[in-house]
């Protein structure tokens, strides 16, 4: 039964529908006027942005709907560009279709394997090749051929070696030391307890001798984030506790996520929260994840007040800052 | 013979006397390529190919890609004396005192957008209309890998300006290297030349942005078009079209003017988008210090899927034998990513595989007519776009008032809930959608005339459809499922037998479908009627 089904067949090419333009002259002319305006209006574009590099100022601002308040020297430039180039494109593509021979053209296609006489040919080639070459007569060439090929990748590998320097310690360590005071930044003014108000929050960095200069790599570690709250609002063990001062406590603001700067501080909740992937961390729980992906609380720092008051570290971070690797916990 | 064709000969007979390219030219110049809007797609990308090539090269001739510091001193008032790296303030350069330069600057970020897009949406086209078989399996993978590059030169190039965003993204890219188990460390520093940020990053990525990856781009993009060329393109299925022949115009005059045509479209239209619509707009966002972020840190939308599922990842880390494992960074950076390009550039053989297919294809498949790769796809479009919400879902719960949380719940239940489903949905609609095929072709189109009977019946009036239509519609073939023996003859077990069990099945779901409408039952229906 199921090789007497009939399938529908294929009614070939549909018979070609001439446009206007092939067959009425005045089309054709109309078409062909056409692709000339939108060339002349190309070069109008052109016009307008030597006009705007020449003549426009560069402080000229004015306000259009949408856009808001917009450059003339820059809108210039950009629209006579854009002008200049999609017209031509228009151009060139109406000319093609109104103008260009539209009957379709039918090429045959050819598999692309080879006769099998030329395959057969190419195999014994390259066995012929193979063997004349003798690799496999011959287990010593192709041994050591293998080893060396194999050593010489060590050089590229070797000579990148002073890309960089090994991490040591580096990860590890930060400029906080016991007695390092605790200043504003920006501005580089010590603090004392009373300049922060209950629910204030302040950045600070490791004071630095004057004429000393703090570089990035230096900010991308020693950055601290210094909260005030009430006293009795903490819930921490007595050590984490000793660690605060009248209600200030002080943690890393490199994210033990991925690193980014945890910069925005919630006083309804005392949160912390990451802008980058939105892990949020508990003020009054020693920064403890409460939410997002990072795994660990962010490292806090020991503080109290030196004699003459100012806030200080009583001692190094109590591990190490910013996102995690291998060796962090050795 | 007029004056013009004389020259012409001339040209000609110069170039063949002295390359013998005759017989090549006179073959190729008169090339077919079939004509439909979707094979534009690869082109556009091409185009914002040659548009990033161009502006690029102007931005370099201002931009300094160094990290040595300077004090500001150009004609952005807010800026003024501040302390930056001499990359971030050439590019304030570049957008404030060269003319022409941030137009030049907001072209090369949008021809970037553009270019990605192109990628991906000339990667659905291909993927959904099966343009990826035999023998097409090599570009294939060299899209997948252009895909691939696109990313990483992308995310490069944004990096290049040294701005408070920029500088965050790197430091992001820094601790993704440094969570890789075993030399995690080691890689960081040799990377940025010691600790984060340090002053060699942006010197060594622009190397790699202007000249390295170019380079490659054009190498695989020229292997990528001579196969399209040699291969000959393919065609969607219809009236005289088959697997041997290919139906469109020549490519001289008609396909030159039409692409050569459609470059100077892209670059307008790329051109007049630097022009109104403002990109990257680095002055608001000040020089990279590792110390402060902008709330709303936003990757490009090509980086943002990345961005979502880091976003999205448990709170996970080990500590085996003193060694940290930080799993809430490998496995949405590095692990699912690497999983989902593999099976991306793997595809093609896992289909053929599974339904052991070995033949050339050169006619396109309607998605419809292939309901299990559709819905594979439509699965994989599903995990991407729930990722790329949760790389902005800040910005989604503040616009739509929503708590944060609210949207990263969402995100990590939909992840897993959605795609499955989008699956089962996109497969049941291509049924559907074959079923009604079926129906139009045996049944005719509906034309809203009812008509009342002499009996007192209503019925509607049906017309048939054209040839040409009744072809489109039946035109596909319908694979049977593999039958490989999972028993010999005696009902043991055959060595083999639970691969080809997993095949019989996979081929089996793929060739799920309604059967197609056949001359014979239109015959049958008619003698009905």
């Amino acid at each position: 039964m199921s090789n007497e089904i009939e399938l529908i067949k294929d009614p070939g090419l549909p018979a070609h529908v001439h446009r206007r333009a092939d067959t009425d002259p005045k089309a054709a002319a109309r078409a062909e006027r056409q692709v000339a305006t939108l060339f002349i209006l190309s070069a109008l574009g052109t016009v307008l942005l030597v006009y705007s590099y020449l003549f426009v100022d560069e402080d000229i601002f004015f306000f259009i709907p949408v856009l808001g308040d917009t450059n003339a020297h820059q809108l210039g430039l950009g629209m006579g560009m854009a002008i200049a180039l999609f017209c031509i494109g228009a151009g060139l593509i109406h000319w093609a279709k109104t103008l260009m021979p539209d009957e379709e053209v039918i090429a045959q296609r050819h598999e692309f394997k080879s006769e099998d006489e030329d395959r057969e040919d190419f195999v014994k080639t390259v066995k012929a090749g193979a063997a004349a070459a003798g690799l496999g007569r011959r287990p010593l060439i192709k041994r050591t051929l293998g080893a060396a090929l194999g050593l010489s990748a060590i050089s590229p590998v070797l000579l990148l070696g002073d890309l960089g320097p090994l991490p040591g310690n580096k990860l590890k360590t930060t400029s906080w030391k016991k007695g390092t005071r605790l200043v504003t930044d920006p501005g580089d003014r010590p603090l004392r307890p009373e300049d922060l108000e209950v629910g204030a929050v302040a950045q600070t960095l490791p004071a630095i001798a004057p004429g000393e200069h703090r570089s990035l790599n230096d900010i991308g570690k020693d950055a601290v984030l210094l909260i005030r709250l009430r006293p009795e609002e903490f819930n921490l063990d007595a050590e984490r506790l000793s660690w605060t001062y009248e209600g200030i406590i002080a943690f890393s603001k490199i994210c033990s996520h991925m690193g980014c700067a945890v910069a925005l501080y919630e006083q309804q909740t005392k949160h912390l929260l990451c802008p980058c992937h939105q892990s949020t961390f508990d003020v009054t729980r020693a920064a403890k994840v409460i939410f997002g992906p990072s795994a660990r609380p962010l490292p806090q720092l020991p503080i109290t007040i030196d004699t003459e008051g100012y806030l200080v570290a009583q001692a190094p971070f109590n591990e190490p800052v910013g996102p995690s690797f291998w060796e962090r916990s050795k | 013979m007029t004056a013009r064709e004389r020259i012409a000969g001339n040209v000609a007979g110069y170039v063949d006397d002295r390359t013998g390219a005759a017989k090549w030219m006179k073959k190729n110049l008169t090339k077919v390529f079939p004509d439909h809007w979707s094979f534009l797609l690869g082109e556009i990308c091409l185009y914002s190919f040659v548009i990033l090539l161009l502006s690029g090269t102007f931005l370099t001739f201002w931009f300094d890609p160094s990290m040595r510091e300077v004090i500001y001193e150009g004609s952005y008032e807010p800026l003024k004396g501040l302390e930056m790296s001499a990359a971030y303030a050439s590019t304030l350069d570049i957008s404030f005192e060269v003319r022409g330069g941030l137009l030049m600057r907001q072209i090369h970020h949008w021809a970037a957008l553009i270019f990605m897009v192109g990628i991906v949406v000339h990667l659905m086209r291909v993927y959904f209309t099966g343009a990826f078989r035999k023998p097409r399996e090599f570009n294939w993978i060299i899209g997948v890998g252009l895909l691939t590059l696109g990313i990483v030169e992308g995310f490069l190039g944004y990096s290049l300006p040294d701005d408070l965003l920029s500088g965050t993204g790197i430091r992001i890219a820094e601790a993704i290297i440094q969570a890789l188990p075993v030399v995690g460390s080691y890689l960081a520093f040799f990377a940025f030349g010691g600790a984060f940020p340090g002053v060699a990053f942006i010197p060594r990525i622009y190397t790699v942005h202007v000249l390295l990856l170019p380079a490659i781009f054009l190498a695989l993009i020229t292997v990528h078009l001579m196969l399209v060329w040699y291969q000959k393109h393919t065609q969607f299925p219809g009236p005289g079209r088959t697997e041997k022949n290919v139906v469109g115009y020549p490519l001289m005059p008609v396909y030159m003017a039409k692409a050569g045509g459609f470059f100077f479209i892209v670059f307008g239209v790329t051109a007049f988008l630097g022009a109104v619509a403002s990109i990257n707009p680095i002055w608001l966002y000040g020089p990279y210090t590792p110390g402060q972020v902008s709330a709303g840190s936003q990757p490009d939308w090509y980086m943002g899927w990345l961005d979502g599922l880091v976003r999205m990842a448990p709170p996970i880390e080990t500590v085996t034998f003193g060694y940290t494992i930080s799993w809430n960074i490998l496995i949405p950076g590095l692990i699912l990513p690497g999983i989902m390009f593999t099976a991306l550039a793997l595809y093609p053989f896992i289909e053929s595989w599974a339904n052991g297919d070995k033949r050339e294809h050169h006619l396109l498949d309607r998605p419809r007519n292939a309901p299990t790769r559709t819905a594979i796809g439509a699965m994989a479009l599903t995990f991407t776009l729930v990722t790329l919400l949760n790389g902005g879902n800040d910005i989604i719960a503040t616009t739509f008032d929503l708590t944060i949380n609210q949207m990263m719940w969402f995100s990590r239940i939909g992840v897993i809930v959605l795609p499955p489903l989008a699956y089962v949905i996109t497969k049941r609609l291509c049924l559907s959608l074959q079923r009604a095929d079926r129906d139009l072709v045996l049944h005719g189109r509906e034309t809203g005339r009812l008509v009342r009977m002499p009996s007192g019946e209503f019925v509607e009036i049906h017309e048939p459809i054209s040839a040409e239509k009744a072809w489109l519609l039946t035109s596909h073939e319908q694979l049977a499922p593999l039958e490989l023996p999972e028993h010999d003859g005696g009902g043991v077990r055959r060595p083999g037998a639970i691969k080809n069990k997993i095949r019989n099945r996979i081929s089996r779901s793929m060739a799920t479908a309604v059967p197609k409408a056949t001359q014979t039952e239109r015959q049958e229906l008619e003698g009905h009627h």
